[in-house]
């Protein structure tokens, strides 16, 4: 395999948007250098500016535009009403849906309908990717904290075992490392979650909760807990594609995702562009699940601000 | 109701069997179950005679293999498997789905409960976890209110068990990354959770400071009450205000909703902790028995005695308990 055969993918906005916010970033999404974008609201049931029909209709034009549309489902099901909504994704007719549940494996198996398998889904061996791909699985990411060298190995393996099934790498963005019951933003706001008040839309792109000596840990994002540091996996998309990595998934961020895709879109075509050390000023960057070491380190060395 | 209590040693299981305890749970020395702490679960020998001394009184006993299979390691979980079936376990305890379908296989007559770690929260994912390796019984993450344990409860396929009391994790089982994020291991990966050898105490003109792997979790003034460096239970500062910015140090404790979970039909109740010690098992077990016995006898007169909720109060995170999610309001 070559460097060009690694594809990109715009993975779903994880923070609570406007809706004026969606349709401007998808209208832009539709010319990016991506092959797939993964659509919908996975991680609070309780947004719900956007229904639906809403995410068809942005899934419409971006298929018009070329691209492979798939919609992600709610990674932590808690109620009957949350079935429902599941049920209604699942039936869509038009779309592939992205498991980030059992919930959903269940349904789209019972369906007959093939799916991709969320990073959530805990798909650490071969034998797990064949218990899916029994059920319909026709792609799946890996978990955030996999290595390098795990992943090469369970890449291995899997080929050798008849399972070679296009796997995902979570590439760049703050990790989605954490789901709970209890809303963090919310509690920021000292409200009960029932009646937030939808707090966590007034943060595009998370709340950031720091040590007390200023070092950010996490990125609170409502029921979700993400990494502090954004990882940035651009200088290895030349490892992944040889090791068999079929695409690099890309975390939408409501300021400057254009120029991260244009980055990557040239990163895995060899030609990286030189750091840009402004960039690096704004957020800290982490790469070490990669390596094998605690997910925030940073192996290239750029110290945090 | 059956009383499930952990076993990280000989001493606790035999401590948990005589306080009356129904089931026990143990796992083995190694990355294969979620509390893999220096010093503590068993040897193939020390499993056979604590399966010995609890089947002689009557008691089950279940092994927990819930960690996930990792890329080198596939042999090891299944070796653990095949070992827990030949120590003749009551049942196995497990998380991966790789796992489980080798189980099923391999040794279909053998009881298979999916663990807290395998994420189930609603009846469609039971119904997976059901159909596709036939479990007996499914453990529900610390996430549901009790009408979600209810609504749940009316359509499962397979018996259920909840957490009673012991440490809360507030995130949704299986699916917690934030440890590894940190130290690089996590419960999924190595069966611990803000382990240990990363952890730093010091004493500073600021404070006393808590530290995993470097960073810094909580400082306390003089006289505050210190905890174990929980990454979630820590003091963080966000938009400027330094508070317990994720969840307070505090333990769970449901022994008030006992009726209402007889009444749904749950099946077990589960107290955390096999990295506790001999003593904690013992009177936490020997609370839990009578509280059960007490449902049992008169379910409609149940009042949770308050040297019961004394006693476990002091053997808590903090000194405090929480109902957790079970309580809407909490979340």
């Amino acid at each position: 395999m070559t460097a060009t055969t690694l594809e990109l993918s715009l993975g779903p906005v994880l923070f609570y948007w406007t809706r004026e916010d969606y349709a401007d970033f998808y209208r832009a999404a539709a010319d990016w250098p991506v092959e797939t974008v993964t659509l919908g609201e996975s991680v609070c049931s309780r947004r719900r500016d956007m229904k639906l029909d809403d995410w068809l209709g942005i899934g419409r034009e971006l298929a018009q535009s070329g691209k492979r549309v798939v919609l992600a489902s709610q990674t932590l099901i808690e109620s009957e009403a949350d079935l429902r909504d599941l049920r209604k994704l699942c039936d869509n007719g038009e779309f592939t849906v992205e498991a980030n549940d059992q919930s959903a494996v269940q349904r789209l198996a019972a369906a007959g309908l093939p799916f991709v398998a969320g990073a959530a889904l805990n798909l650490y061996n071969p034998a797990s990717l064949a218990v899916l791909a029994r059920a319909g699985m026709q792609g799946w990411q890996a978990p955030v904290e996999m290595s390098r060298d795990d992943l090469t190995r369970l890449l291995t393996d899997s080929r050798e075992q008849g399972l070679e099934q296009p796997c995902e790498v979570f590439a760049y963005g703050h990790l989605p490392l954490a789901w709970s019951s209890r809303c963090f933003t919310a509690r920021r706001h000292q409200k009960p979650k029932d009646r937030c008040q939808f707090v966590c839309q007034q943060y595009p792109e998370g709340l950031a909760l720091r040590s007390q000596e200023s070092r950010e840990v996490f990125t609170l994002n409502g029921i979700q807990t993400l990494s502090g540091a954004c990882q940035d996996l651009r200088h290895e998309l030349p490892t992944m594609a040889e090791m068999g990595v079929a695409s690099a998934r890309l975390s939408p961020r409501a300021e400057g995702m254009a120029e991260v895709v244009v980055d990557f879109d040239a990163a895995r075509r060899g030609a990286l562009p030189a750091p840009d050390p402004l960039a690096l000023v704004e957020a800290e960057v982490c790469d070490g699940y990669w390596y094998g070491r605690p997910g925030m380190d940073n192996t290239r060395g750029v110290a945090a601000p | 109701m059956e009383l499930v209590c952990p076993a990280g040693n000989l001493p606790a299981l035999k401590r948990a069997v005589n306080e009356g305890a129904d089931a026990v749970y143990f796992g083995f020395q190694n990355t294969t179950n979620a509390r893999q702490f220096a010093g503590l679960n068993f040897t193939d020998k020390r499993a056979g005679e604590g399966i010995d001394y609890a089947h002689a009184r009557g008691k089950r006993v279940f092994c927990a293999i819930n960690t996930y299979p990792q890329p080198d390691g596939w042999a090891m979980w299944t070796r653990a498997v095949d070992q827990a079936a030949e120590l003749g376990v009551d049942a196995l305890i497990m998380a991966d789905m790789g796992l489980l379908d080798y189980a099923a296989r391999r040794h279909p007559g053998l009881d298979r409960h999916l663990s807290v770690q395998g994420s189930a929260t609603s009846h469609e994912a039971l119904r997976f976890y059901h159909e596709q390796f036939g479990i007996r019984r499914a453990v529900l993450p610390r996430v549901l209110s009790i009408t979600q344990v209810r609504d749940l409860a009316k359509q499962s396929p397979v018996e259920l068990e909840v957490f009673a009391f012991g440490s809360l994790c507030i995130m949704a089982e299986g699916r917690c990354y934030l440890s590894s994020y940190l130290t690089g291991e996590s419960p999924n990966t190595r069966g611990v959770c803000s382990p240990a050898a990363h952890v730093r105490w010091e004493e500073t003109p600021r404070g006393l400071e808590s530290r995993l792997n470097g960073v810094l979790i909580d400082r306390y003034a003089e006289g505050e009450r210190a905890g174990y460096p929980t990454l979630c239970k820590g003091r963080f500062a966000v938009d400027g205000e330094t508070y317990h910015a994720i969840e307070e140090p505090t333990s769970l404790n449901t022994l008030e909703l006992l009726p209402e979970l007889a009444e749904l039909g749950i099946s077990a109740v589960k107290i955390e902790g096999r990295q506790r010690s001999p003593a904690y098992v013992s009177k936490v077990a020997g609370i839990w028995r009578q509280a059960l016995d007490r449902v049992a006898r008169a379910p409609g007169h149940f009042r949770a005695d308050p040297a019961w909720m004394a006693g476990l109060g002091e053997l808590s995170e903090g000194a405090t308990t929480t109902l957790g999610a079970y309580e809407r309001r909490w979340k």
